[in-house]
C-alpha cells in the first residue's frame, strides 16, 4: 500500500481495494518500526488518526465523499493542529498545544485527510540541514549519513521513506524545494497569499508560504487542491480564482516558453547535477517547448538580503515566546529580566537564536538604513528582474540547489555555506512566485532537483510542466534504497 | 529672569469600538480578568492579526474633525520591547505613514481669547494589556483584556504656553471625540491619557528648552496639578544654575508628587520596521467623503446652532457644548420646557453642582431632562420660587417624584393669592408696629432697605412660599396707605 501514490491511494480507497483504516494502521505500522532509522516524525498522532479514518471510511461507505477523503497525511510541526502538540522542532514549543486548527489543517480535516502526525524540521524553520532540531536531525533515506535538507526536512524523510504518502511544509527561503531535490521529491511553493498562514507558526511573516511534499506532481495538484483558500483570518491572503489544478496537467507543451537563467548554472552547481538540468532542457525540447536564454541580473544580491529581512521579521516575530503565556519557562526565575533572558537563552536554540541577533541588529538604530533599507530595495530589484522575465518566457528552469545531499556536520559550522544552499530558491520567495522542484537525475546516487519557477498565481501552470516531465521520464518513481 | 513654559501632548484615546483593533475579542471594560482575550490577544503562535474597518472609520472621523489631511495609505509597524502585558513583545502601531496627518484644534480661553492648537499627526495603534502588582504576594498579575483595544495617539505640536491653555486643549479634545462618539470620554478608566512634555525657557527666546514627559495623567484636575509642579521645578533647577535632564516622569495625583521614571540614556531602541502580517491600508477619496456625511455634529457648530436656535448667550452655549451628553440633555429637557435660557441657567447651576458634589455623569444623572423640564415649567408659571424651586430640585434628586408631585406632597405651591398674603402683611404689621411707624416716617432713601424687613418677616411667616413679586408690590401699596 506504501507504494501507491496519493491519487492512486483515491483510486483504491473507491474500489475498496483498502479501507482508509487499515491504510492508516499500515502507516503506522511502517513508522512504527522504521521512523526510528530517519527521525522523521516528531509527534505520531496514532489514535486521533484511526479516528478520522473510521470516521472517513463511513462518509466513503455513504458517497460523494471529497477527492482526498481518508488519505492519511503527515503535517510539518508548524502547522497548529489542535489536540496535537505543534512544537515547531523547538524546547520552547516542547509543551505547547494548541486550541487551533491551522487553516490549512482544517481545510484537510474537512476534506477527510487523515493526520498520521507532525514531521521533523528545522528549529522554527531555520536551517536548510534539518540539523537545528531540538528532536535531533533527520537523516536522509537515499543515504543515511547524508542529510535531507531543511527545514522541511521530516516532510521529505517522511514522503521518501513511504512513511507517509504525502505531506505538508512549508518553504520561506527554500524550505519546501531543496529537502524536495534532495530527497527525490515533487515540492511546491505557492504564490504568496495563495494558501493561508492562519495558524502556521512564522518564521518570516512576507516569507512564509505553506506547500506541499509527494511523490509527483499530480498528487502535488490534488492537494494543493484542497490546501488553497482565501482566509480572511490572514490579511496577507489574497483573494483570487482558484482553479482545479488536476485538469489541466495533461495539456500539450507545444509553444511553451521556458527561459533558462544564466546566473543560476555560475560556479558552484555540481557539474554533474548541471548536466542533469541539460539533459532535462532536451527533454522538455522534445515535449515542444522552446528554450529562451534570460538573465535574473540581480541573482547574486538574493542571498544578502533574505538573510537581513528573514532575520529581521524573526526577530519580531519570536518575540512572543517570553516564558509568560505558554511555552518554556527556565526555573525560579530571580525576576523579569531573568525570566526573560534564561526563558530565552534555554529554549531557542543557537541558529535561531543567531538569526535573531542578526535581525536585532539589522533593524537597530542607526543601521536600519544601510541593512534593513537597503535589502528592501534588493528585493524590489529580484522582483522586478522576475516580473520582467516573465514578459519573455512562460515558465523558469533551473537547479533547485547546488548540489546532492551533503554529510552531517559538512556545513554547520559554516552558518554561510549553509546559506547557499537556497541560492537558487530564496528569489522567487523574495518576489513571492511560485516555484517547484522535481528530481531530475542522480549524483553521486543522491537525487538532484529541478526548478520551476512561475508568474504569481501560475501554480497549475508550473503543475501541468513538471507532470508533463514526469510523464516523459521516471526520476520521480525512483525509490531511495532500502525502501521494500 | 521671567521664564515662559512650553507644553506638548500626547493623547491616547481609546476607540469605541465593540471589537479590539486587530481581532474579534470584545473591548467591553470591567470584565473578569482575561476573559475577553482571545487567541489573537494572547499572541498564540500562529495567530495573525485582521485590521478593523471600525477603527479606520472612527480615525478618519476624528482627523475630519481636526481639519487633517486623512491618510490615504497608512501603514502598521512593529515597536519592539518585552513587557509582561504586551504579549507579541512588540506593539503594533504607525509611524511613518499614519492615518491622519497634520491638523488644528482652535480653543477657547478666558475672556473670550481663543488660540489655535496645531495636531503633528494622529496614529492607530494597539493599547497594551494591564499589570496587577497589588493583589499577588512577590509577583505580577497580567490581564489583558485591555490588550488589543484600538487606540489613537494624538501628537501636538509644542504650541501651549500654560496649565489652563493645556487643559483647555484637553477638553476641547475631550469634547470632538465624544461628539464624535468615537470614545466614551471616560477617563477614570483610562479612556484617554494625556502624557505631557513640558519645557521652560527664557521668556522671548526662540530656542527650545529641554523637556520632560510627565506620562499618564487620566484627569483635567491633574494634569493641571502635573504641570504647575513640574514647570516650577524646572525654574527651580534652571535658576540654581542647574540642568534640565531630559527624562519620563510620573505624577501622583493622590500625593501631589513627581518622580523620575527613566532618563533618556536607558530609553528603549524600539526597532520600528512595517508590520509583515498587514498590508498598507488604502482609503480613496469616496470612503473618505461618506465617512464625512454620517458624522455626527461637531461642538463647534452645536455651539454656533445653540445661539442661533435657542437664543442662547455665547457663553452658554459653550458650556452646552463641550461635551455631548450636556449638550444633547439640554436638547432634550428643551424640548419639553420650551424655556432655553431657564433651562441652561438650572443645568449649568444647580444640576452641574449637583453631579459634581456626588461625582456622577450627567448621560446617567437620576435628575432626567424630563424631570427637570418638569422643575423648569413649574419655575415659569410661578408656581415655584427659585428658591423653593431649590428645595424641590434636591427631592427630585433624591428620588422622591417629579416637581408635581413633591409640590403636591410638601405643599410648597408659592403664594400669590392677595387675601393669603394680606392676611400675612397685617400680621406682621401687628406684631411690629414700631418698624411701620418708622417705616412711615422715613424718606423715600432710607424706606428701600426698611423693606427688607418685611419682605423677610412675611417670607418667614410663608415658609417661603410667598410670591416675592406679589408680596412687594402688596407690602408697598399697604405701608404707604
Amino acid at each position: 500500500m506504501h507504494h501507491f501514490t496519493v491519487a492512486e491511494l483515491i483510486q483504491g480507497l473507491r474500489r475498496k481495494d483498502f479501507s482508509s483504516v487499515e491504510l492508516t494502521q499500515h502507516y503506522l505500522d511502517r513508522i512504527a518500526r522504521l521512523d526510528p532509522i530517519y527521525n522523521s516524525y516528531i509527534t505520531v498522532a496514532a489514535e486521533q488518526a484511526l479516528a478520522q479514518a473510521a470516521e472517513a471510511d463511513q462518509r466513503l461507505a455513504a458517497g460523494n465523499a471529497p477527492a482526498l477523503c481518508g488519505v492519511p497525511i503527515a503535517h510539518k510541526d508548524l502547522f497548529c493542529t489542535s489536540g496535537i502538540r505543534t512544537s515547531c522542532a523547538s524546547k520552547m514549543l516542547d509543551n505547547f498545544i494548541a486550541p487551533y486548527d491551522a487553516t490549512i489543517v482544517e481545510n484537510y480535516r474537512q476534506a477527510g485527510v487523515v493526520t498520521l502526525g507532525k514531521t521533523n524540521m528545522d528549529e522554527f524553520a531555520m536551517g536548510s540541514s534539518n540539523e537545528t532540531s531540538f528532536y535531533g536531525p533527520v537523516k536522509n533515506p537515499w543515504a543515511t549519513d547524508c542529510v535531507p535538507g531543511g527545514s522541511s526536512g521530516g516532510s521529505a524523510a517522511a514522503v521518501a521513506a513511504h512513511l507517509a504518502p504525502a505531506a505538508t511544509a512549508s518553504d520561506t527561503g527554500g524550505s519546501i524545494r531543496q529537502p524536495a531535490a534532495l530527497c527525490g521529491l515533487t515540492g511546491i511553493k505557492p504564490t504568496y497569499g495563495r494558501v493561508s498562514r492562519w495558524g502556521m507558526i512564522a518564521f518570516a511573516s512576507s516569507l512564509d508560504q505553506a506547500g506541499t511534499l509527494t511523490r509527483t506532481a499530480e498528487d502535488a495538484a490534488i492537494l494543493l487542491n484542497d490546501m488553497a483558500s482565501y482566509d480572511a483570518k490572514d490579511s496577507t491572503c489574497i483573494e483570487h480564482e482558484i482553479p482545479d489544478y488536476t485538469a489541466t496537467l495533461q495539456d500539450s507543451l507545444q509553444g511553451l516558453k521556458i527561459g533558462i537563467p544564466q546566473e543560476y548554472f555560475a560556479e558552484g552547481l555540481h557539474p554533474e547535477a548541471a548536466a542533469h538540468i541539460e539533459a532535462a532542457i532536451k527533454t522538455y525540447e522534445s515535449l515542444g517547448a522552446s528554450i529562451h536564454n534570460i538573465s535574473l541580473p540581480h541573482t547574486h544580491l538574493g542571498v544578502p538580503a533574505y538573510y537581513v529581512i528573514a532575520p529581521a521579521e524573526c526577530s519580531a516575530n519570536l518575540s512572543r515566546f517570553d516564558g509568560v503565556r505558554y511555552g518554556y519557562r527556565c526555573e525560579n526565575p530571580r525576576d523579569l529580566t531573568d525570566l526573560y533572558k534564561r526563558s530565552r537563552a534555554e529554549g531557542f536554540g543557537e541558529e535561531v537564536k543567531r538569526r535573531i541577533l542578526i535581525g536585532t541588529y539589522a533593524l537597530s538604530a542607526g543601521y536600519y538604513d544601510a541593512y534593513y533599507s537597503k535589502a528592501q530595495k534588493v528585493r524590489r530589484l529580484i522582483k522586478q528582474d522576475f516580473v520582467d522575465a516573465f514578459q519573455q518566457v512562460d515558465v523558469i528552469l533551473g537547479p533547485t540547489s547546488p548540489s546532492p545531499a551533503f554529510a552531517f556536520g559538512a556545513k554547520a559550522k559554516d552558518p554561510v555555506s549553509m546559506y547557499l544552499e537556497d541560492i537558487y530558491t530564496i528569489g522567487t520567495n523574495l518576489a513571492g512566485l511560485p516555484g517547484l522542484s522535481i528530481p531530475c537525475g542522480l549524483v553521486e546516487n543522491k537525487p538532484v532537483g529541478l526548478q520551476l519557477i512561475g508568474n504569481y498565481f501560475a501554480e497549475a501552470k508550473l503543475l501541468n510542466v513538471a507532470h508533463q516531465f514526469q510523464l516523459a521520464t521516471d526520476f520521480h518513481k525512483q525509490v531511495a534504497p532500502g525502501i521494500e | 529672569m521671567e521664564w515662559e513654559t512650553v507644553i506638548g501632548l500626547e493623547v491616547h484615546v481609546q476607540l469605541a469600538t465593540k471589537t479590539k483593533i486587530f481581532s474579534g475579542a470584545s473591548t467591553a471594560f470591567g470584565a473578569a480578568p482575561n476573559t475577553q482575550a482571545c487567541a489573537i490577544d494572547l499572541a498564540m503562535p500562529g495567530t495573525l492579526p485582521v485590521p478593523n474597518a471600525e477603527a479606520f472609520r472612527f480615525a478618519t472621523m476624528f482627523g475630519l474633525a481636526i481639519n487633517a489631511e486623512i491618510g490615504k495609505r497608512s501603514v502598521f509597524e512593529r515597536k519592539n520591547y518585552f513587557y509582561p502585558d504586551l504579549p507579541k513583545g512588540y506593539q503594533t502601531t504607525q509611524l511613518a505613514e499614519p492615518i491622519v496627518g497634520a491638523g488644528y484644534v482652535d480653543i477657547e480661553l478666558d475672556g473670550g481669547r481663543t488660540k489655535r492648537v496645531r495636531i503633528h499627526h494622529a496614529h492607530l495603534e494597539e493599547d497594551a494589556g494591564k499589570s496587577l502588582h497589588e493583589d499577588f504576594a512577590g509577583m505580577s498579575g497580567i490581564d489583558l483584556n485591555r490588550a488589543g483595544t484600538p487606540l489613537i495617539e494624538v501628537v501636538t505640536e509644542p504650541d501651549m504656553r500654560s496649565a489652563e491653555e493645556a487643559v483647555a486643549f484637553a477638553k476641547k479634545l475631550h469634547s470632538i471625540v465624544t461628539s464624535l462618539e468615537i470614545c466614551d470620554g471616560d477617563m477614570s478608566q483610562g479612556s484617554m491619557r494625556f502624557d505631557v512634555n513640558i519645557s521652560v525657557r527664557p521668556r522671548g527666546s526662540e530656542k527650545l528648552g529641554t523637556r520632560t514627559e510627565t506620562k499618564n495623567l487620566n484627569s483635567f484636575k491633574f494634569m493641571e496639578e502635573a504641570i504647575a509642579l513640574e514647570v516650577e521645578r524646572q525654574i527651580d533647577v534652571l535658576e540654581d544654575g542647574g540642568k534640565i535632564v531630559q527624562e519620563t516622569r510620573l505624577y501622583n495625583g493622590d500625593t501631589k508628587k513627581a518622580r523620575s521614571m527613566r532618563t533618556k540614556e536607558d530609553s528603549n531602541d524600539y526597532r520600528y520596521y512595517p508590520c509583515p502580517d498587514l498590508l498598507p491600508v488604502i482609503l480613496d477619496d469616496e470612503y473618505i467623503e461618506r465617512v464625512r456625511q454620517q458624522m455626527p455634529e461637531l461642538p463647534d457648530a452645536k455651539r454656533a446652532r445653540f445661539i442661533e436656535e435657542y437664543g442662547l448667550s455665547e457663553y452658554d452655549a459653550g458650556q452646552l457644548t463641550t461635551d455631548k451628553f450636556t449638550a444633547a440633555f439640554f436638547e432634550a429637557a428643551v424640548k419639553i420646557s420650551g424655556e432655553p435660557k431657564l433651562t441652561a441657567n438650572w443645568i449649568m447651576a444647580d444640576l452641574g453642582a449637583y453631579l459634581n458634589r456626588t461625582e456622577q455623569r450627567i448621560d446617567r444623572s437620576p435628575v432626567t431632562p424630563e424631570l427637570l423640564a418638569g422643575l423648569v415649567e413649574r419655575v415659569k408659571d410661578g408656581t415655584l420660587s427659585s428658591k423653593i424651586a431649590k428645595q424641590v430640585f434636591e427631592a427630585i434628586a433624591n428620588g422622591e417624584g417629579d416637581a408635581d408631585t413633591i409640590i403636591e406632597a410638601k405643599g410648597l405651591k408659592q403664594v400669590s393669592d392677595t387675601g393669603a398674603l394680606e392676611q400675612m402683611i397685617d400680621d406682621v404689621f401687628a406684631k411690629n408696629a414700631a418698624q411701620v411707624e418708622d417705616y412711615r416716617a422715613a424718606d423715600d432713601n432710607k424706606r428701600g432697605k426698611m423693606l427688607g424687613f418685611f419682605v423677610g418677616q412675611v417670607m418667614k411667616a410663608s415658609k417661603g412660599q410667598a410670591n416675592p413679586q406679589a408680596l412687594n408690590e402688596l407690602l408697598i401699596k399697604k405701608l404707604n396707605n
